[in-house]
């Protein structure tokens, strides 16, 4: 190092870093910014990741670094696997590649809060405020660690999608968990240095972000993962004050404050409140009040087969394709998109119409027909689509269940009643593709199906999309 | 009272900065709704910093810099990843010129190409 000290001194002070955490944090606004659209949000993410390679170039000038070799294998780690992962992922994978990522940021939170915890021998001469946020980090990194794991294995079916729950006992459970993890972190800010009471409170912590994601059924994951991300993005912000690092804070502040509206955008989507959802009720009382709801219409269901529903296709003038999760598992996106050519060239008119909490992740849908060069401008948002199914001739239901039921309009008794659906009941044909009978996540039968309009064409969706448009190919 | 002030200006900070949060996202079309996520996700690795910043202090405790490496490794894992998967995503949405007609055939091929594997 032949550097003039003085440039050395200035490169290591503190201010040129703050400068440095000043650029970041803007250049993570900026970047944000550009998300609202999609011309300017590649660049906008490409924004974000330059303030974040600033930021951590700012910290490791920092002049107490050191343990570089640690660092170096740190980094290395972390690059050989976040970069196959991300570059592999399949899209419908999506939700549960974004749980993973979220649960390996939890799971620094909560180290780096226990490596504070033992370098200053249990917060023994730290200014009390700086216990609390570090302690806050830890519960919460560490219930946001466990938690997204579980959606994680629940999103990748290791572990059962279904609701897992001790039934009425579950909310005691958590709040027992709940507060003996409050009651370690309250002791160990009062000046107890044991480092046991601390493992004790991680343990709690973990054993409550398992008891609260283990209950919730699939159809609800868009908000849990919404709500994991808001928290692990408190946490970091909650280290950032512990730490007196401005990036940290503003970075964490802002993923806290963007993961609370999406989680509320979710639960009104869903007609639910958050807390319902965390206290896991969907596959418990509900779906039992729906299953008996189901049995005094067991109407008769009318099937079709792939040529009827090709010809229904063709002389329609309209036709509004709704997808759902059905679509993302059968992998569909590219059959639904030769579809939608084939019905193009034959002057067939064709948008899709999403739903908020269609698939398992807000705006996975989206994600996915992107994939498939679908134009950004034949998506239609709920509120966009709805008007327009009384002029649609023909709509094409693939793989989406709860999304459209009826009932969340007609049927006062229903789990689902007030949801917000897609009115696929107005247009004047109904087309549904669909494995089986089996209704969806909420435990609902679908009236949709019973409809008169409606013909189901039961099978994988993507080998009935691809069946329907070799019959169009045909005509 | 240097270290109130110094938690004072923070949690303006904090404030701050979830205001701007609000406004920012509130702005993002549904559409976007999954980059946004993974986008923000990818911010919050930020943590990182934090793992960067006691590694250098953590001195001859075995344990501690163990469990900072898996600290930095998950930091990163979390950024690079996070990163790059958003970039993936918003490639797609990206609105196409439209292709000259040759390159449209191509495209074309290749999806057929696609359905044919399946």
């Amino acid at each position: 190092m032949n550097a003039p000290p003085l440039a050395t001194s200035f490169l290591q002070s503190s201010n040129f870093r703050d400068v440095l955490y000043i650029i970041a944090f803007s250049l993570f606004i900026q970047g944000l910014r550009g998300l609202s659209g999609p011309t300017t949000a590649v660049r906008g993410n490409r924004t974000a990741a330059v303030g974040m390679a600033i930021a951590v170039i700012a910290t490791l000038l920092s002049p107490d670094e050191g343990n570089w070799g640690l660092i170096a294998l740190g980094l290395a780690l972390g690059t050989a696997v976040g970069v196959p992962a991300a570059r592999q992922v399949k899209m419908t994978a999506m939700p549960q590649m974004v749980a993973l990522f979220n649960g390996v940021g939890g799971g620094a939170v909560f180290l780096i809060s226990w490596a504070e915890f033992r370098l200053t021998h249990g917060f023994a001469h730290t200014a009390t405020y700086i216990t609390v946020f570090s302690l806050f980090a830890a519960i919460v990194g560490s219930v946001s660690f466990w938690g997204s794991n579980i959606a994680f294995g629940k999103l990748q079916e290791i572990i059962p999608g279904r609701p897992i729950s001790l039934g009425s006992a579950q909310q005691i459970v958590n709040l027992v968990l709940l507060v003996l993890a409050v009651a370690a972190g309250a002791d160990i800010a009062a000046g107890d240095h044991s480092e046991g009471v601390f493992i004790g409170m991680l343990a709690c912590a973990a054993l409550l972000g398992n008891a609260v994601v283990l209950p919730i059924g699939g159809a609800d994951m868009p908000v849990v993962i919404s709500m994991l991300n808001a928290f692990t993005g408190l946490s970091a912000a909650a280290t950032g004050i512990a730490l007196n690092n401005p990036a940290l804070i503003v970075a964490g502040m802002i993923v806290g404050a963007s993961g609370s509206i999406l989680t509320n955008l979710m639960a009104v989507a869903m007609n639910r409140s958050i807390p319902a959802i965390i206290a896991g009720g969907f596959g418990g009382g509900g779906a039992v009040a729906g299953a008996e709801g189901a049995g005094e219409h067991a109407g008769t269901v009318r099937s079709t087969t792939a040529a009827d529903a090709a010809i229904q296709l063709a002389y329609a003038n309209r036709v509004v394709i709704v997808p759902g999760y059905g679509m993302a598992v059968a992998q569909a996106q590219h059959a639904v998109r030769e579809l939608t050519k084939e019905l193009e060239k034959r002057g067939v008119e064709v948008s899709y119409a999403i739903h908020p909490v269609a698939g398992r992740m807000p705006g996975h849908m989206n994600v996915l027909l992107a994939e498939a060069d679908v134009p950004y401008d034949q998506l239609k948002e709920m509120d966009d689509a709805n008007p327009e199914f009384q002029r649609t001739d023909v709509s094409l239901v693939i793989g989406a269940n709860d999304v459209t039921n009826p009932a969340a309009k007609n049927t006062p008794s229903s789990p689902i009643y007030g949801m917000p659906i897609l009115e696929v009941s107005d247009s004047h044909s109904v087309i549904v593709i669909k494995r089986s009978m089996n209704p969806g996540f909420a435990g609902i039968e679908n009236e949709l199906y019973y409809d008169p309009k409606t013909e189901m064409l039961f099978g994988d969706a993507k080998s009935a999309v691809s069946e329907i448009s070799a019959e169009l190919a045909q005509l | 009272m240097i270290l109130a002030s110094t938690l004072t200006t923070n949690l303006s900070i904090l404030v701050l900065a979830g205001f701007i949060g609000f406004v920012v996202i509130s702005k993002v079309p549904n559409t976007l709704h999954t980059p946004l996520m993974s986008g923000t996700n990818a911010i919050h690795g930020i943590v990182l910093l934090g793992g960067l910043l006691i590694v250098g202090l953590s001195g001859n405790d075995t344990f501690n810099k163990v469990i900072l490496v898996i600290a930095i490794t998950f930091g990163t894992i979390n950024i690079v990843g996070g990163f790059l998967v958003t970039d993936r995503m918003l490639e797609m949405f990206k609105v196409k010129p439209k292709p000259p007609p040759a390159e449209e055939e191509q495209t074309q091929a290749a999806n057929e190409q696609e359905v044919g594997k399946s």
